[in-house]
């Protein structure tokens, strides 16, 4: 029973920090159809930034990454104005936008080590290592701190999409260009600002990943298969298909590590999205 | 007239001289700069770089300068072969030595082979039992029978305990040095009569280890036998405090615990954990040149993004590079022939103390540490270069200290 409780409470401890990485790509490949397989790699370089910083200062990392979310909406934004001159406004985005983000994907990797090396790198709070008990369960800090985070992360986002009007505007932009065009919005800057949204939500995703375990520049590759296949089985651009599936996929893996082997947990857990996916190939929260 | 003649002479000298500094001993490595063993592959290129230094320092090999070509196999696998295959056909190198790593020394072996080079290697697990290459030597001090000698000083610790503990959990990652010790680690657990409890693997892309160390308590097993990489071992040591893991004794083969960055954020988490080293701080491993040799190695490493202490691996790449060097100079040749006999035949005098290989390469007899945490004070990096923060419990010959049974007071 114990165990059984105990599972469940890993699975969404996890699962809520698999939506925090996924988030943001919700937005980039879910709604603005933007292959961005470099997304896990700008979650490293909040990573890095929440290490620097709690290593020099000893600033917690959760608010590390928070103060420096509107940096990464600026990057963000760049990487998107250098994307659409490049690609998207002459309509190569889908196989050159690949290369391209494939590209950023290795310019940041090595950046990264040529300037900090590839030790691996860990930050120090005070809540690392303990846990709390209720009852049967018992909470790691370390995975409660960053379930906490990534839960009002989420949901802001969520809340600003489905409430906000430039939240609305991006909604719409991915449904359809044209029309918002008519309504005379600019698709290139809601696109830009959402872009920047995406990756402003890569700084926490980092500080969270950093407080998990430890990082080394190419440790964002392990996130790129699930980040993207979170995104999928939620319904491509559906944020809360999105939670529910990044919770779907960490119950399962927690639940296959804990009662039948933690080598079966990723092949359970994907054998989950392709079911799905044939029963409904649009995703948990798609519109068909 | 004369003017001219010694402008010829002074051309010549130059010429001569330009031709002999032209003509050094290159020595040919791919190695694991990036990727997930890019830490430990920088730190071992660091130890290689002083080596040479030293040795041009000297005069040389053979009165010729020594010359490094080598390039990052980034931890793949696939890069191998055709890095050797350069190397040798290419780059024409008179020396190899091997990367870092079991998963990357492996597939240089048949380009090595079939050029019948002598390949000093640096820490690769039991990776002739396949090859049976006869110039194969392998620095890693894991014993004639790696896959079983790598365990074997945890289990004889486990059987000496009083009441002797009865079960055993074994954990490992699947890939290909965490699987082969967890082979050993089985036939040492069986040997000594303990019953297996718990035999499973994890995928090396695991997040959250607490699931593992729960279904693992559920068991309820004495010792807790885990064979894990770096960020999986601290992941593992994290989730064995936060769950509480009962067991009387922990650890065994984790990858990363060795590394300063490790241990330091560790800190008080690693208490009595008992797990494999190499090379720690304590009296009875006092080799000759191995303080002088860290000492440079600590400078050199200083911003550099790599293991400060280098207390693990640099020694021992240190060393591979001096029985290659020994060898060259005892037998005045390049041939790998000689090379590869004179390795298999004499003792090196080395910064990791003597080496004497065994037929298959490895070390004539096993010097797997099983070094235990004490006292660990959190955040403090400098308690790890002292004596006494690691005590080495086996083999007896090295011993420093006597064991803390069980693992949780």
């Amino acid at each position: 029973m114990d165990l059984f409780a105990n599972a469940i409470v890993a699975g969404v401890l996890l699962g809520a920090f698999y939506a925090a990485v996924a988030v943001g790509l919700a937005i980039t490949f879910g709604q603005l159809d933007i292959v961005n397989i470099a997304h896990p790699a700008f979650v490293i370089v909040g990573s890095y930034i929440a290490w620097i910083v709690n290593s020099r200062l000893g600033i917690d990392p959760v608010l590390v990454g928070v103060l420096a979310s509107p940096l990464f909406f600026v990057a963000g934004a760049l990487v998107y104005r250098v994307y659409y001159a490049a690609f998207e406004r002459t309509g190569q985005e889908s196989l050159s936008g690949l290369a391209f983000f494939f590209g950023v994907m290795f310019i940041i990797e090595v950046s990264l080590i040529l300037v900090y090396g590839v030790d691996y790198r860990n930050v120090t709070a005070s809540y690392i290592g303990e846990s709390i008990e209720l009852g049967y369960v018992g909470i790691p800090l370390r995975l409660l701190v960053p379930f906490l985070a990534a839960s009002l992360m989420t949901g802001g986002v969520w809340l600003y999409l489905s409430r906000t009007f430039t939240g609305r505007a991006i909604l719409a932009v991915a449904q359809d260009r044209l029309a918002l065009q008519l309504m005379g919005a600019d698709p290139v800057r809601i696109k830009q600002w959402a872009f920047g949204l995406a990756i402003g939500t890569t700084a926490i995703a980092g500080a969270l990943l950093i407080i998990i375990g430890p990082v080394e520049p190419s440790v964002g590759r392990v996130y790129i298969g699930r980040a993207f296949a979170v995104v999928v089985l939620g319904g491509m651009g559906s944020i809360p298909g999105m939670i529910i599936a990044a919770l779907l996929l960490g119950v399962v893996e927690s639940f296959v590590s804990t009662f039948a082997g933690p080598s079966w947990a990723p092949a359970v857990a994907f054998g989950v999205l392709l079911l799905t996916l044939a029963v409904r190939p649009s995703g948990l929260f798609g519109r068909a | 007239m004369k003017f001219v003649k010694v402008c010829f002479a002074l051309a010549v000298a130059a010429f001569a001289g330009l031709a002999a500094a032209a003509d050094p001993i290159k020595i040919g490595f791919g190695m694991a700069l990036t990727g997930p063993l890019g830490g430990n592959g920088k730190a071992a290129l660091i130890a290689m770089e002083i080596w040479k230094d030293d040795v041009n320092k000297a005069g040389g090999l053979l009165g010729r300068k020594v010359e490094f070509v080598y390039y990052d196999d980034a931890t793949q696998p696939k890069n191998v072969p055709s890095i050797y295959t350069k190397l040798l056909d290419v780059d024409k190198v008179d020396l190899v030595v091997s990367s870092y790593g079991t998963n990357v020394i492996a597939p240089a072996m048949a380009v090595v082979m079939r050029k019948k080079m002598a390949f000093p290697a640096l820490f690769g697990l039991a990776v002739n039992d396949q090859f049976g290459y006869d110039r194969y030597f392998q620095i890693m001090p894991a014993g004639p029978e790696p896959k079983t000698d790598w365990s074997r000083g945890f289990f004889e610790l486990a059987a000496a305990q009083n009441p002797k503990p009865k079960t055993v959990a074994i954990v490992a990652a699947d890939s290909e040095f965490a699987l082969n010790a967890a082979a050993g680690a089985r036939k040492n657990a069986e040997a000594k009569g303990f019953k297996i409890v718990y035999d499973k693997t994890y995928p090396p892309p695991t997040t959250d280890f607490t699931p593992i160390v729960r279904a693992i308590q559920a068991e309820n097993p004495d010792v807790v036998f885990v064979a894990s990489y770096p960020p999986d071992s601290a992941g593992m040591v994290k989730a064995a405090n936060e769950v509480g893991l009962k067991a009387k004794l922990f650890g065994g083969g984790m990858v990363g615990l060795q590394y300063a960055t490790f241990q330091k954020n560790l800190g008080p988490m690693l208490e009595n954990i008992v797990n494999y080293d190499f090379w720690v701080p304590a009296p009875t491993l006092n080799f000759p040149g191995v303080n002088e040799f860290l000492k440079k190695y600590q400078h050199e490493a200083e911003g550099k993004g790599v293991d400060p202490l280098g207390h693990y691996l640099p020694p021992y790449a240190y060393a591979y590079m001096q029985v290659l060097g020994q060898a060259v100079e005892a037998t005045k040749s390049l041939d790998q022939g000689k090379l590869a006999e004179y390795m298999h035949s004499h003792t090196f005098k080395t910064v990791v103390g003597d080496v004497k290989f065994g037929k298959n390469g490895e070390w004539a007899t096993s010097r797997m540490l099983m070094v235990q945490f004490r006292n660990i004070k959190p955040n403090d990096l400098e308690q790890f270069s002292k004596v006494g923060s690691r005590v080495v419990l086996y083999p007896p010959a090295f011993k420093s200290g006597d064991i803390v049974y069980p693992y949780k007071q």
